[in-house]
């Protein structure tokens, strides 16, 4: 009756907003992000016409098959018909998920190339900090008491170490465009996480532990990082941007941050 | 399988005997479903407060500076007061709502008597089960009312955040205490529960009852007790946890090194993924718990109302064996980006998928039923068949957050509120509603209004697919979750027409929900006489009276004689064969 034109036409609605991306993810900047939206388009399609079958074929058994006298046909069901939709959804189901195994194994089973660029991201209540160990290549020691936010050093930076005079920090995260680059992601509190969207890429950011998470970023542009874990009242004022720039921009930065020390 | 035990049963004298301290389980299963019936009314209340927040951040409402002095100054919410709202809003709907209703609610009522016994296996441990959930709910709500408020670390409470007291935030002192205080005591609570449940279904079925021979309602009840036995123990351990860290110096969940607000945290050697593992182990098997009374009803009313039996009885069976089986191994899933071992993902997520199956061998056999059958469209019909429609929704978005290469993108985005609110906040919310339809008779003696409870539905079954359908939007465009407000993003600016129109559709729906209880609180009173079986249905409650005697079959022990679902039967005088009929036709 009633329910089912009802049905069809949300299930026509939702179906059309999705393939009319009229909201819709950013354009990727990487080719993981390509490899992402491909493995997105491929369960959309799958998933979009499960669903499409099933609230039509819903709609279909009720308008069908409502009651005007006389019995219903007395089954108790078809173990082929079983077996068929059974075997049909597992392969799907498992299918998909095995075909993104290879995006998954390119984020976490990889070690970043050995040329990737080392930044130490530092997460805490409510803001982001970043670290570059500069030419020496190496970071600089810093010890917990000696973090003063207010005072310009956020990660605790030991002056007295050598290997942090060209050390530079900043309140976001510049990388060159076309590189590989590796992060370095701590915690000084609780839970955060570290999110770009148009990178298709996401991680958790735990106390207590030292979490490698490498990417590429292709496409120089500005890129919002809102933080997407709850860690307290100013979640959702956490927010640092990735500036990817042309390796010739990027150096240029770099020696003048040098310079400025 | 031991027939059923003799409960020497007098019937009960005195007020406080009969409603309040009773040991019958009818009355027990109402005083369940009115505990949450007004838990869902404080969770419905605090989600539109949140839904008005995120959208109108910055006006002021002086009821707000009223209510919350502190929270509120100014009469605009502060963030930690958003937070602590959305907290409180899943830790009730989930605990106070979800595990009780379904559960503890109609499971208490209707197992005993859908496998003709006089009352649950331990009565008095019933009692005990309903008042110590209470006493839990009591706890939860003081929170709101002691110094620094409700805690403010989301329902699943991860710490380092939920461990470390005020420092980490406002409500992180006594509330959070409070909160978990509340939880341990619920699980104390639902253990007592899933002991009757699993003992009853196992020792009191009727002669003739076999297990094969149960409604499906049963199969859901006993495993989600089963569920439930095993989750809560586990949440209670990790709960235990969490207060000797806060209070006692603890550090499972604490490493060191920790500087929170200018203090340096004395704590070292704990994982905050620790509390995860442990949490998300109850917690899988939680979000089962809360949907698979509501599959039991649902097959019960589809079948019922279709004159038809359910199709693929004994794959139903297997289905909910396996997702109980399987709801065990998936917990993972929620932990995708958490920092646990990556290769550990391929293995929940295969999990993941597996549980799909058998809940799609659910849904199929949901539209089986419904093929060829002779549908008859009330109200609770109208629930039950609205249920399939928001499982299948709900369900498809697993299909994307089951695969962490997705997870990358998805994980704590709207599009993981869209999935949990389409499957618990609604397609269980209907189970309620279509068991609260089929069963009102029964329990009332009186039938609920058709006209009104058809008006109910059509709203509140289009007032959520407003609601939540636009969440997914919300999160291929990347709209974290858990945010009080938008206001500091670019990307979120052009999120707002959506978020608005998901806040009216909340005022909306929330309004809807009037006609519900303006039909329950008027048909309990005034509803027409109910005969013993208005729905011509096959189950063992249908035969006795509408409401039923203290002791359920008149001092009689009903004998089985076939399934639950023989509708149609070819040859039979009448369109369906009650499970206590010898008659002619051959018994299953």
């Amino acid at each position: 009756m009633l329910l089912a034109p009802i049905i069809w036409v949300l299930t026509v609605i939702i179906c059309y907003i999705f393939a009319a991306h009229t909201w819709w993810f950013p354009p990727p900047i990487s080719a993981h992000g390509m490899d992402y939206d491909a493995q997105f388009t491929r369960t959309l399609v799958i998933t979009g016409v499960i669903f499409f079958v099933a609230q039509f074929a819903l709609g279909y058994a009720i308008i069908k098959f409502r009651d005007n006298g006389g019995r219903a046909s007395y089954t108790h069901g078809n173990n082929k018909m079983e077996a068929l939709w059974t075997s049909a959804t597992a392969v799907l189901f498992i299918g998909l998920v095995l075909m993104g195994t290879k995006i998954w194994a390119s984020v976490h089973f990889t070690e970043a190339p050995a040329d990737a660029m080392p930044i130490e991201v530092l997460g805490k209540q409510f803001a982001w900090n970043f670290r570059y160990p500069g030419p020496d290549a190496k970071f600089g020691h810093t010890d917990i008491h000696m973090v003063n936010d207010q005072g310009g050093n956020p990660f605790g930076i030991d002056s007295k170490d050598p290997a942090s005079k060209d050390d530079i920090t900043s309140g976001s995260l510049r990388v060159p465009a076309g590189k590989p680059i590796k992060l370095i992601l701590h915690s000084q509190d609780v839970i955060h996480n570290f999110f770009v969207r148009e990178l298709r890429l996401k991680q958790d950011i735990v106390p207590g532990m030292e979490i490698p998470f490498h990417f590429q970023a292709d496409t120089p542009g500005t890129y919002e990082v809102p933080c997407s874990e709850l860690c307290g009242l100013g979640h959702h004022q956490m927010r640092t941007t990735l500036i990817v720039l042309p390796p010739a921009d990027f150096d240029k930065w770099m020696k003048e941050q040098l310079a400025a020390k | 399988m031991s027939s059923p035990t003799a409960h020497a049963h007098h019937a009960p004298q005195g007020f406080i005997r009969k409603y309040v301290f009773s040991l019958d389980h009818k009355v027990i299963g109402i005083q369940y479903y009115f505990l949450g019936l007004f838990s869902v009314l404080i969770g419905l209340t605090l989600s539109v407060l949140m839904r008005f927040h995120m959208v109108y951040p910055d006006v002021k409402v002086s009821l707000f500076e009223k209510l919350w002095p502190v929270g509120a100054q100014g009469g605009i919410m502060t963030p930690e007061l958003y937070l602590s709202l959305m907290t409180m809003h899943g830790t009730i709907m989930v605990f106070f709502v979800l595990t009780t209703v379904p559960q503890s609610g109609f499971g208490n009522y209707f197992l005993p008597i859908q496998i003709g016994a006089e009352d649950m296996a331990f009565p008095v441990l019933n009692m005990m089960s309903f008042w110590t959930t209470f006493v839990a709910l009591v706890v939860m709500v003081a929170a709101f009312f002691v110094k620094g408020g409700a805690p403010l670390a989301g329902w699943t409470g991860y710490p380092p955040l939920s461990a470390l007291g005020p420092v980490s935030g406002p409500g992180e002192g006594t509330g959070q205490t409070l909160w978990i205080v509340s939880i341990a005591i619920f699980c104390f609570a639902s253990l007592m529960g899933a002991i009757n449940f699993i003992a009853t279904t196992i020792d009191l079925r009727a002669k003739g009852m076999t297990l094969m021979r149960m409604p499906l309602t049963c199969w859901t009840w006993l495993v989600t007790a089963i569920l439930g036995l095993l989750g809560f123990a586990v949440l209670l351990s990790a709960g235990v946890l969490l207060v000797l860290d806060r209070e006692a110096g603890t550090s499972f969940f604490i490493p060191a090194g920790l500087l929170v607000s200018d203090q340096i945290q004395n704590h070292k050697g704990g994982s905050p993924l620790l509390w995860q593992h442990l949490f998300w182990f109850f917690g899988h098997p939680e979000v089962y718990i809360a949907i698979l009374p509501g599959m039991g009803v649902a097959s019960q009313l589809l079948s019922t109302f279709s004159r038809k039996p359910i199709f693929g009885y004994r794959a139903m069976v297997f289905a909910i064996l396996a997702i109980g089986f399987l709801g065990f191994l998936v917990w993972g899933h929620h932990m995708f980006m958490s920092g646990m071992s990556p290769y550990s993902a391929l293995a929940f997520s295969v999990l993941t998928m597996c549980i799909g199956v058998p809940s799609a061998i659910k849904t199929f056999n949901w539209i089986g039923t419904l093929w060829g059958g002779k549908i008859r469209f009330t109200t609770a019909m109208m629930f039950a068949l609205g249920f399939v429609s928001l499982f299948v929704s709900g369900g498809i978005s697993g299909i994307f957050l089951g695969q962490p290469a997705l997870d990358l993108y998805f994980h704590d985005t709207y599009f993981v509120v869209g999935h949990f609110h389409m499957i618990m906040g609604v397609a269980a919310i209907f189970g309620m509603f279509a068991g609260t339809f089929y069963w009102f008779p029964k329990m009332f003696g009186r039938m609920m209004n058709e006209t009104l409870g058809k008006l109910h539905f059509y709203l509140s079954f289009i007032g959520v697919y407003a609601i939540f359908t636009p969440m997914h939007f919300l999160g291929v465009a990347g709209n974290p979750r858990r945010y009080a407000d938008f206001t500091n993003y670019d990307f979120m600016n052009p999120l707002m027409p959506i978020h608005k129109f998901m806040t009216h559709a909340a005022y909306f729906t929330a309004a809807v929900q009037i006609i519900f209880l303006i039909n329950l609180f008027w048909s309990i009173k005034k509803g027409a006489r109910a005969t013993e079986n208005p729905w011509e249905a096959t189950t063992l409650e249908w035969t006795i009276p509408s409401p039923p005697p203290f002791d359920n079959f008149g001092g009689k022990h009903p004998v089985v004689y076939r399934g639950a679902y023989e509708y149609g039967v070819p040859g039979a005088d009448k369109d369906y064969i009650m499970q206590n009929d010898p008659a002619q036709t051959p018994a299953h």
